[in-house]
This record gives structure tokens, C-alpha cells and sequence, in this order.
């Protein structure tokens, strides 16, 4: 692993507690309320953060939105090529995924690959209605023709910098850092 | 790990990984879809010189689950007895890119050699009577399915120890990841220097089952009565048939086993083999879990 230095702190716990609030809000205006609505986080910390928004929304509308875990790992394009065996780890989507709209949560969207990858994922479990997609910071550098529709923070980054998301639930406290790996 | 030959070099945490990839591949087979794009890119061979239909099959459905091509050798045994011709087949394939083996020889060590001939991963599906490894895994996995864990079960192998390479397979797993196994058959057919820490072996029946968890009967070839290591048919089912008599003697809530195919009758009652205590069929699902599982481990992340 290459040594990396810290550069900021760029979101603090109330940032993200008013980012996930304010996603939460966005997703119940867009799809007027929350019928037939369910989230699913991306392994790790996607997962933490749809359940936040799950819950937000269950507060706002009353009604309970279901919550799942997806992993994407069979799904990556790069599988033939890296040199680390990645874990593979278990997908719970314990609802119908058919008909429902689904929102699709990460913590960070940077080439959107993973974003690719849990598209696929997705729809072999069922043909949901359609897929939305919520991120906690939206870094740029796509790779892909994939956008998100609901972002927390837009942090411009370079391709040298590094986003460290922390999640109570993962990391014992909330929040965004930017680090740099040295050259 | 490069290869799955054996369990010698495997250790107990990589293999605790397996299962627990086991599971996911599993659960991968539940979905409406049953198939992930993992293995895209990957050619898979089975080179059998041994014939198993079902084994085989179990393998290349596992590497087209995982999206893998598949490639099918089959040999008569007589025309590939010589080590030659089966380094000769192996180089001949190796011509087509292949990135994994999968093979089954009757001649003890043939995977271990083949490892050595060609740079592709190699999966024994099977050598003579030394190693089956991914059956002691389905096995292993039907286990931990059953009781949640491992440690400190007790399993009873009963039959044909001598020729089994099941037995030695489960014997090797089940102990590394903390079970305790009674290997017991007719003296003839049950070999003294299997015996290792965890390992006992008994020729008296009553011995084996006495609070076992679970009772593997193994296939008794019936060609060992024509070459002397069993006096007749009847006697071997007197002494040794796992039946619901004798399945007493062992925990009430005991599972039977067999790694198939089964001879109805001899070395398992007929009807114990279709009871509720069965997870023989159960074992037969499991091997497609578990062969996605190893081809995981062994393709992914080694270039």
C-alpha cells in the first residue's frame, strides 16, 4: 500500500448527518413519497449510509422503506487483472426487488465502476421499476458515462488525492478526510 | 494458494475462507439469475481420465455459474495409463490458453504431477485412492450447514477406508478445521497408518458410531469380494451395513452421510438413505457451491 498524508478534514459528523437529511428529502420529493421505495447500500460503507437514509425516509413519511446490502465483487470488470484476491462478501436484499424503485447507495463515486458493477448486480436479483442512485461525495474522474442523482458533497479531487469516508458504525466516528498519497 | 491438490498445505483460516465463500455461491444460486460475470475471461478445462459424469458435470456448471468457458476432455483410462500421455494431453490443452485444470486420474499423485507440467491451476477432482478435496469440502460445508459449526464433532467413516480417497480427503479437512473423525471398516480394508491426532481408527462398528454426530457409509466395490478383501456380501452387511439398528448407538440427532454412488442396501440401509436423517441429497447441492468457491480462490487475484 502506498503511504498516504493527511490534507483535511472536509466534512464534520453534522455535515454528514445534514447530507444524508437533505438525500433523504430530495429522494421522497422526486419520487412523490416513498411507495414501493427501497434502498440498497454497496458493501462497506454504503451500507451504513442506506440505512440512515432509510430510516430518514421512514421518519419523514411514516411508511417503513426496506434496506439492503449488496456486494459487488463477482460483478467487477477487473477480476482477471488484480493481484489482491478481493473478499467476497454477502449480498442481503431481503425484499422483491421487481417493480420496486431502488436506490443504490455509496459512500464515494469516483470512476463509477462500482456504481457499473452494482447496476448488473442489481438487476440479476429481479427487474426492479428503476434505479437511482445516491452518493455520500461525488469526487469526478468518471470513467464511465454514469451520473448520480443525489449527491452529499461535490468535492472536486485530483486523481493523486485520496477519499476517506468514516462511518460511526465502520469506523467508530463520522467523517470525510482528503488525503494525498506521497509521490 | 495455486492449487487444490490436497489439504497439506492448506491452512485452516484459507479454508474456513472457502466456506464461508461457499455460502455467498449459495446464495448466488438462489438468485433468479443464477450466474455472476466473475470468471469472464477464464478458460476452465475438465481432463478426466477416469470416467464420473456427475463429478464433472458439477464442475463445469460451477465454472459457467461463475461465467467461465468450459472446455471437456475426456480419455478412456486404458489408452492413459502411461504418466506420458498424460503430461502429452496436458501440453497439448496447455496449446489453448487453458488458466485451470480440472482433473481426475485413477492413479494416485497424477494432479500432483500435473502441477509440475503446466503453469494452470490444477483442481484434483480425484486421484486414485489418496485425495477428492472438494468432496471433504462439500462435505465440510453440508456439516457446518447442518450443526452451524465444526469444532468438536464427531464423524464416523464407515466402509472401504483402504481405496477411499473421500475418506483420507474428510479425514485431513474435518480434523484441520476441529472435528474429530472414526475411520472403521473390515480390517482388510482399513489401513493402521491412517491414524493421526484426531483421527481413530476401529474395525468394530458399535466403537465408530458410539455419540457420533454424523455416519459417512462408504461405496463398497463389489469387485473386493472377488479379490479377497471381504469374505461375502451378507457378512460384510451383517458387520458393517450402517442401518437403523446400529444408528442408535450414535447421537440421537446423528446425520448420514455418503459421498454416492450409492449401493442400496449394502453399505446403507435403503431406507435410512431416504430418511429425514439424510443429507445425502443436501450434499449433492452443495457441490456446486463449493466448486465455484475453489475456482474463486484459485483464479481470482493470482496473476
Amino acid at each position: 500500500m502506498p503511504e498516504l498524508e493527511f490534507k483535511a478534514r472536509l466534512l464534520e459528523p453534522d455535515d454528514i448527518r445534514r447530507a444524508v437529511s437533505r438525500i433523504a428529502h430530495e429522494i421522497v420529493e422526486r419520487n412523490k413519497g416513498a411507495h414501493d421505495l427501497a434502498v440498497v447500500g454497496v458493501h462497506t460503507r454504503g451500507i451504513p449510509l442506506a440505512d440512515r437514509i432509510a430510516a430518514r425516509i421512514s421518519e419523514l413519511e411514516g411508511i417503513s422503506v426496506p434496506s439492503g446490502k449488496l456486494d459487488i465483487t463477482l460483478y467487477r470488470d477487473d477480476l482477471s487483472e488484480v493481484g489482491l484476491q478481493p473478499l467476497v462478501r454477502r449480498t442481503e436484499v431481503p425484499f422483491d426487488v421487481a417493480s420496486r424503485r431502488i436506490v443504490m447507495v455509496d459512500d464515494v463515486f469516483y470512476t463509477g465502476r462500482t456504481a457499473r458493477a452494482g447496476l448488473d448486480a442489481l438487476i440479476d436479483l429481479g427487474r426492479p421499476a428503476n434505479i437511482q442512485l445516491a452518493v455520500l461525495v461525488d469526487r469526478g474522474h468518471r470513467e464511465l458515462p454514469i451520473r448520480a442523482d443525489y449527491v452529499g458533497k461535490n468535492i472536486p479531487t485530483s486523481k493523486s488525492e485520496v477519499i476517506k469516508v468514516k462511518l460511526l458504525e465502520t469506523d467508530g466516528e463520522d467523517a470525510v478526510e482528503l488525503w494525498e498519497v506521497r509521490a | 494458494m495455486k492449487h487444490l491438490l490436497d489439504f497439506q498445505d492448506w491452512d485452516r483460516t484459507s479454508l474456513e475462507g472457502m466456506l464461508e465463500t461457499t455460502q455467498i455461491m449459495a446464495e448466488v444460486l438462489d438468485r433468479p439469475v443464477k450466474k455472476v460475470p466473475a470468471l469472464q475471461g477464464f478458460t476452465v478445462c475438465t481432463a478426466f481420465f477416469e470416467n464420473s459424469t456427475r463429478t464433472r458435470l458439477s464442475f463445469e456448471l460451477a465454472a459457467r455459474r461463475m461465467s467461465a468457458d468450459v472446455l471437456t476432455f475426456t480419455a478412456s483410462t486404458s489408452s492413459t495409463t502411461k504418466g506420458e500421455s498424460l503430461k502429452d494431453t496436458l501440453e497439448t490443452l496447455e496449446q489453448m490458453k487453458i488458466d485451470l485444470f480440472v482433473i481426475r486420474h485413477s492413479a494416485s499423485g497424477a494432479a500432483h504431477l500435473a502441477s509440475r507440467w503446466t503453469d494452470a491451476r490444477i483442481i484434483n477432482a480425484g486421484d486414485g485412492r489418496r485425495a477428492h478435496p472438494t468432496q471433504a469440502l462439500l462435505d465440510a460445508y453440508t456439516l457446518k450447514q447442518h450443526f452451524g459449526k465444526l469444532e468438536g464433532l464427531e464423524i464416523a467413516i464407515v466402509g472401504d477406508v483402504k481405496h477411499s480417497r473421500v475418506a483420507r480427503s474428510n479425514a485431513d479437512l474435518l480434523v484441520k478445521l476441529g472435528a474429530k473423525v472414526r475411520l472403521c471398516g473390515p480390517a482388510t480394508l482399513l489401513p493402521k497408518e491412517l491414524e493421526q491426532p484426531g483421527v481413530r481408527v476401529t474395525t468394530n462398528l458399535q466403537e465408530a458410531l458410539e455419540g457420533a454426530n454424523a455416519v459417512m457409509a462408504l461405496r463398497l466395490q463389489l469387485e473386493r469380494m472377488s479379490t479377497g478383501y471381504i469374505p461375502s456380501l451378507p457378512e460384510y452387511q451383517q458387520t458393517y451395513q450402517v442401518n437403523f439398528k446400529n444408528l442408535k448407538h450414535a447421537a440421537p440427532d446423528a446425520i448420514i452421510m455418503h459421498p454416492g454412488p450409492m449401493n442400496r442396501d449394502v453399505e446403507l440401509e435403503g431406507n435410512l438413505a431416504d430418511s429425514s436423517r439424510s443429507v445425502i441429497l443436501k450434499q449433492v447441492e452443495n457441490g456446486l457451491p463449493v466448486r465455484m468457491a475453489v475456482l474463486y480462490h484459485l483464479l481470482v487475484g493470482k496473476k
